[in-house]
C-alpha cells in the first residue's frame, strides 16, 4: 500500500529525512514512531503530495505523489498534527466541505455526516463555529473528518494529542473495525508507547530521520531486551531531550496571539 | 463544478461572518469620497470640470474593489497561518480548481462592496447618467475584482506569513490606487505621471466605470474592456501558477 526507497528529504543545510525505506502492506496498521523532530511529519507530507522530497521514491496505493498527486490524493485520509479546521465555519460545514470536495455523493455525505458526529459527540453542536470549540473537541471533529470519505489509508499525525482516554479508546475501536471491514490501512505517529503497542501491527521508529528499528513490538522488545515498547524506544532513541525548530507558521501564531492582547 | 462552488461558498459564509470587516473595508473609501468629495467640489467646479462626487463616485468603488479583493486573495496566508490550506492542499481535485473558486469567491464579494459603496455614493449626490448602465458596469466591477483577487492570491502564495502584507499595501496596493485616475482627471497630465497611469490595470477599470456612468472615459470603453479582459487572464494564469507551487 506504501513503498518508500532511499526518501530524503533536505531543507537548506539540514536534513530532516534521510536515506529512509519502508514498507506497509495493505490492511495494516502501523506505527510510525520517533522523538521530536526525528522526521515524522516531514515524511507523512512527503507521503500526501504536501512536500516534494528531495530525493528517493514513494508509491501510495501504486501511484507516486510527485507524478500523479491527484490519484495519491483520492486515496488518502489525514489527519494532521496541527490543526486544519476552518475557525470560521460550523463543524457541520467542515464536515460538509469535506464531502463535496471528496465527491461522496449528497444521501451518503450527509448521513456519513451525522453517525461520525454522533460518534465524536459533537452531533449536538454540530452549529457551532469551530472556533468556539475547545482544543479536544476541535481534535474530535478533524478525526470525524479525516473518515468522512472512508479512505484506503489514513494518516494520522498524533491523533490522540490531547484526548481523555475515553475518547482514545473510542477512536481507536472505530479505527480498528474500520480496518477489519474495509481493510483500511492505517499509519500512524504517536507518542503514547502503549498505544502503539497495543493497536499497531507493526511498528518502525525513525530518529534524526534515519529508521532506527522496524519490526513487530515483540521483535522490537527482544531486539533490545526490552520489556515494554517505551524501553526499547528509549534504548534506540536514549535519553536527550529534543526541540523542534519554530516553523515560520508558529512564530505568526505567536505574533497573532500578541496583537489580540 | 460543486467543488468549486463549495470553495466559492467558503469564502461568501466567511465574509458575511465577519461583519467588522465589512464595515472596515467600506470605511476608508467613504472617508475618501466625503473628505477629498466635498473639500476639492469648489476648485473643480471652478476649473470647469463639473460635479467632483459624481467624477470620484468610481474611484471609490474602485478603491473599494481593489482594497477588499487583494486582500481576499492574500487571505491564502490566514488559511496557511490556521492549517486550513492542508486541508485544500490535501484535495483530490486540480490546484487551479482550488484557486478559481476562492478567487471567484473573492472577486464576489469585492463586486458586492463596490455596489454597497456605489449606493452610498448616491446618497452623496452621485447620479449616474443612465440607471440601465449599472448592468454593464456590473460586469466590469466583477472583472475587476477578478483581476485583483488573483493579484493577491498569487502575492499570498509567494510570502510565508503576513509580515509582507504591510510592504504589499505600502508598494502595491496604495500606488495601484494613487496613481490610477481614481482620484483626477487623466487628461493633460505630466508625461511621466500620465505613462504610469497607463500601466496601471486599476486605471482602465475605473475609466470603464466613467465611461459606463458619466459618458466621459479616457481610453474608451473597448480599450478599457480589452485591457482589463487581458490582464485578468494573465494574474490568473499567474495566480495559479504560483499556487500550484505552495508547499506546507
Amino acid at each position: 500500500m506504501i513503498r518508500v526507497n532511499n526518501l530524503t528529504k533536505t531543507f537548506g543545510d539540514f536534513t530532516a529525512v534521510n536515506d529512509i525505506g519502508f514498507s506497509v502492506k495493505p490492511g495494516e496498521i502501523f506505527a510510525f514512531l520517533g522523538p521530536n523532530g526525528a522526521g515524522k511529519t516531514t515524511t507523512i507530507k512527503m507521503l500526501t503530495t504536501l512536500l516534494r522530497p528531495t530525493a528517493g521514491s514513494i508509491l501510495v496505493n501504486g501511484n507516486d505523489p510527485v507524478k500523479s498527486p491527484e490519484a495519491v490524493r483520492r486515496s488518502f485520509g489525514i489527519v494532521f498534527q496541527d490543526q486544519s479546521l476552518d475557525d470560521e465555519l460550523t463543524a457541520w460545514e467542515n464536515m460538509e466541505f469535506h464531502g463535496v470536495i471528496y465527491d461522496l455523493p449528497k444521501p451518503l455525505r450527509r448521513e456519513r455526516i451525522r453517525q461520525l458526529l454522533i460518534f465524536v459527540d459533537l452531533w449536538d453542536k454540530k452549529d457551532r463555529l469551530a472556533k468556539e470549540f475547545s482544543g479536544g473537541m476541535k481534535r474530535r471533529l478533524e478525526i470525524a473528518r479525516g473518515l468522512l470519505h472512508h479512505p484506503k489509508v489514513i494518516f494520522l499525525d498524533e491523533p490522540t494529542l490531547g484526548l481523555d482516554p475515553q475518547t482514545r479508546n473510542h477512536m481507536w475501536e472505530y479505527l480498528q473495525e474500520l480496518n477489519k471491514k474495509e481493510g483500511t490501512t492505517v499509519f500512524f505517529t504517536t507518542h503514547y508507547m502503549e498505544e502503539a503497542d497495543r493497536v499497531a501491527q507493526r511498528v518502525a521508529i525513525i530518529d534524526h530521520g534515519k529508521i532506527v528499528a522496524m519490526g513487530t513490538s515483540d521483535e522490537l522488545k527482544k531486539q533490545t531486551d526490552a520489556l515494554t515498547l517505551e524501553e526499547a524506544f528509549l534504548s534506540l532513541t536514549g535519553k536527550t531531550i529534543r526541540d523542534e525548530s519554530a516553523k515560520a507558521t508558529d512564530m505568526m501564531r505567536r505574533m497573532r496571539r500578541a496583537w489580540r492582547k | 463544478m460543486n467543488k468549486i462552488y463549495i470553495l466559492w461558498l467558503r469564502q461568501i459564509k466567511r465574509w458575511l461572518r465577519s461583519r467588522s470587516r465589512i464595515v472596515g473595508s467600506l470605511a476608508q473609501p467613504l472617508l475618501f469620497l466625503l473628505a477629498l468629495g466635498y473639500g476639492f467640489s469648489s476648485i473643480f467646479q471652478e476649473a470647469g470640470q463639473g460635479n467632483y462626487i459624481t467624477f470620484l463616485a468610481p474611484g471609490i468603488i474602485g478603491m473599494g474593489i481593489i482594497f477588499t479583493s487583494i486582500f481576499s486573495g492574500m487571505e491564502v496566508i490566514w488559511d496557511r497561518q490556521f492549517g486550513f490550506l492542508k486541508e485544500t492542499l490535501v484535495a483530490p481535485m486540480p490546484r487551479f480548481n482550488i484557486m478559481l473558486g476562492r478567487t471567484l469567491g473573492g472577486a464576489t464579494i469585492a463586486t458586492i462592496q463596490g455596489v454597497i459603496l456605489m449606493i452610498l455614493s448616491m446618497f452623496f449626490g452621485f447620479r449616474p447618467e443612465h440607471l440601465i448602465s449599472i448592468v454593464p458596469a456590473l460586469g466590469v466591477m466583477f472583472l475587476m475584482a477578478l483581476l485583483f483577487t488573483s493579484l493577491g492570491t498569487m502575492i499570498a502564495s509567494l510570502l510565508e506569513d503576513m509580515q509582507g502584507f504591510h510592504l504589499v499595501m505600502n508598494f502595491l496596493v496604495m500606488p495601484l490606487f494613487f496613481l490610477s485616475g481614481a482620484l483626477f482627471p487623466l487628461e493633460g497630465l505630466p508625461k511621466t505621471l500620465s505613462i504610469i497611469t497607463r500601466l496601471d490595470p486599476l486605471s482602465y477599470g475605473i475609466d470603464a466605470l466613467r465611461e459606463l456612468f458619466l459618458g466621459m472615459g479616457h481610453y474608451g470603453l473597448a480599450m478599457d474592456l480589452v485591457v482589463l479582459t487581458l490582464v485578468t487572464l494573465l494574474f490568473l494564469g499567474l495566480g495559479s501558477y504560483f499556487f500550484k507551487k505552495i508547499q506546507v
